[in-house]
């Protein structure tokens, strides 16, 4: 069997391996290393615990934060906690309105591989009256140009569940 | 119409309380030696053991007769074990150094890695543990493509709320510049726009001109540095041209991806005067932290640094998504056991972590530079540009305070265990005065540099290191 190719260039290495799993990269020194490719994927088996009532919330269209049952404290979560970070007392669950308003945003043009199909897309964090803390969800049906700070903007649900975040996204409120 | 932020009783937020006074407890701590590997994109001919070698021979060399018996132990530190995927790596450095059996333990801590393995080393000195410690970091990124390794880095966010939203951090600290932005230049230089939607993108068009002048001025410095992976001569209008990453950060904005090694010897005084002539001394160690994830961030107080007072933020919800609270708790723990008061007169340089253009101006106000609300303005007066050299800027005050000299990470690459370790080196090179020995260039030499600190940031914030580095000699 024929040896790998080699060169000079890391790029070209990397073009290779995409091709034949193997290639020979030449340093300016002419030493020469073997460079591989391989895979590497895994099933996780995840539980999602005591945060589990929340993306069970959003299968049924419902937005869930949780509020601190300590009655000098009665923090309020937008993003859900169990335990209050403010004085340790356990949260009860609590629903969120529908509708909020933009407290900060983005759109990426790239992300990591596994969303990269999805770009651009917008992110945006969410606050709600009542609620002492935010929400970062992906922000809909609107553009760069047209999305600001203090913006209203409402949840919609998706139909067809997949007990993720992205289970419930926000648009422009109607 | 402006977002009303979320009311929040401010009495809660616990940085706001004064905290006992510390104890600057244990031994003096001194740094003698240090080593860096060229940072780039790969290193194919080395692997993560041979660059650690690379560096430690390098920091070796500049002690004669240093010999391995001297080493009581190491700290060795890198963030992925994806990267890596190879579990207990920093064993495989210890073996690979001939350090066996001498006692180890990897550092792990987001960003904030190397920034990390320095203070458990000085904590390793101070406690008397060990007289001698070496600090060794490295990462190797280049084992997975681009967007891979961006998906590696965003699983230090939060997998249940935050990563499946895209998984990628530029976006994170994107957003949290859109409301640093809203916050300082639409409430400050664009509040007498009546326009909402128009005063915010004037706003966001001035916060992207003046990031760009962060990344001119690091990557100009780099220039001088023989081991920055990326020095290049830019202009304002090449940084806003440059592709957009996630709004309104461009990609000359953001630190790249790198392979690379730095090493950091650290000792007791004893020690210190033997090995070396021109020790430098490590006078204060901080640490701060905060929450994972952006949206738990409360909204209260300011922790003061002394030459601030509450009245400067009667208005401010702090940290909120703008600022990192954490960086300035690491600051105010490593003033204060330094005995600083002033960070911008007691300061020679800084060499912080700009991961992006934005966070080192947010780290502008963490570190009591000048106030928060001042970071854009700060920039503008050239305060943390270099004296002497051509941005082909207007740096009317240039050389006032010298962030990140090196080029920081922006133009040298992050490769992230070995980042903060890097910092301490360049931190140290600059104490000395061995700035033209080690670059074979002085031009990035500060004279005369007595105090610098290094400034080490994890995740969106959740945990920074500040460690303060003295002229011992």
């Amino acid at each position: 069997m024929a040896p790998p190719k080699a060169f000079d260039k890391f790029r070209e290495v990397q073009e290779e391996l995409g091709r034949s799993g193997a290639a020979i990269f030449r340093d300016a020194n002419g030493l020469e290393s073997l460079v591989i490719r391989f895979p590497y994927s895994i099933d996780y088996i995840h539980s999602y615990a005591e945060d589990s009532p929340f993306f069970l919330g959003l299968a049924q269209g419902k937005l869930l934060g949780s509020r601190c049952t300590k009655r000098d404290c009665g923090f309020r979560y937008a993003t859900p906690r169990s335990h209050c970070m403010e004085c340790g007392s356990p949260t009860e669950w609590i629903e969120l309105p529908k509708q909020g308003r933009v407290h900060s945003w983005t759109t990426c043009h790239f992300g990591s591989e596994a969303f990269l199909s999805e770009t651009p897309y917008n992110l945006a964090l969410i606050e709600f009256d009542g609620a002492d803390s935010v929400l970062l969800v992906r922000l809909k049906e609107c553009v760069e140009s047209q999305i600001y700070v203090g913006m209203p903007v409402e949840a919609r649900f998706s139909l067809t569940p997949k007990y993720s975040i992205t289970d419930v996204w926000f648009i422009p409120a109607k | 119409m402006p977002a009303r932020a979320p009311k929040r009783s401010q009495a809660r937020t616990p940085a706001a309380r004064p905290k006992p006074s510390r104890s600057s407890g244990g031994r003096r701590v001194y740094m003698v030696t240090g080593g860096v590997t060229k940072f780039a994109k790969a290193h194919p001919a080395m692997d993560f053991r041979l660059m650690v070698k690379r560096a430690y021979d390098y920091a070796a060399r500049g002690i004669p007769n240093l010999t391995k018996d001297r080493i009581d132990g190491t700290r060795i530190s890198y963030f992925s074990d994806h990267f890596s995927r190879q579990l207990k790596a920093a064993s495989m450095v210890q073996d690979y150094l001939g350090l066996n059996p001498k006692g180890s333990v990897r550092i792990e801590w987001g960003g904030a890695t190397g920034g990390e393995c320095f203070q458990a080393a000085y904590e390793a000195v101070a406690s008397g543990r060990m007289d001698v410690c070496l600090s060794a970091g490295y990462e190797t990124m280049s084992r997975v493509a681009t967007w891979k390794g961006n998906e590696f880095i965003a699983l230090a966010s939060d997998t249940n709320f935050d990563f499946p939203l895209g998984g990628f951090y530029t976006g994170y600290y994107a957003l949290m510049v859109v409301r640093h932005i809203y916050e300082y230049l639409r409430r400050g230089k664009f509040a007498h726009v009546t326009d909402e939607r128009e005063a915010q993108r004037l706003a966001i068009a001035e916060g992207q001109r003046i990031m760009s002048w962060i990344s001119v001025k690091n990557h100009i410095n780099a220039l001088h540095n023989p081991y920055a992976q990326y020095p290049k001569r830019l202009t304002v209008d090449d940084v806003l041209r440059s592709e957009m990453i996630s709004y309104p950060l461009t990609r000359e904005q953001i630190c790249t991806m790198s392979d690379g090694a730095a090493v950091a010897l650290l000792c007791d005084e004893a020690r210190a005067k033997e090995f070396t002539d021109k020790p430098v001394r490590v006078t204060g160690v901080g640490c701060g932290t905060d929450t994972m994830r952006l949206a738990d961030r409360p909204f209260g107080k300011v922790p003061l640094l002394p030459h601030e007072r509450a009245a400067d933020y009667a208005h401010l919800q702090y940290p909120g998504v703008h600022s990192f609270r954490a960086g300035r708790s690491a600051g105010l723990e490593a003033y204060r056991m330094a005995g600083i008061t002033d960070p911008k007169r007691e300061l020679d340089f800084i060499e912080l972590h700009d991961a992006y253009a934005s966070s080192e101006i947010q780290t502008y106000e963490d570190l009591g530079l000048c106030r928060y609300g001042e970071g854009y303005d700060f920039t503008l007066s050239g305060a943390p540009f270099l004296k002497g050299l051509d941005y082909g800027l207007e740096v009317p005050k240039a050389g006032e305070i010298p962030v990140n000299p090196s080029g920081g990470l922006i133009a040298c690459g992050h490769p992230v265990g070995a980042t903060g370790l890097m910092q301490a080196v360049f931190a140290f090179w600059q104490l000395q005065g061995t700035v033209k020995k080690h670059f074979g260039d002085a031009t990035l030499q500060i004279p005369n540099a007595r105090r610098g600190a290094i400034h080490s940031h994890a995740g969106t914030g959740s945990s920074v290191t500040v460690s303060i580095l003295e002229r011992g000699f």
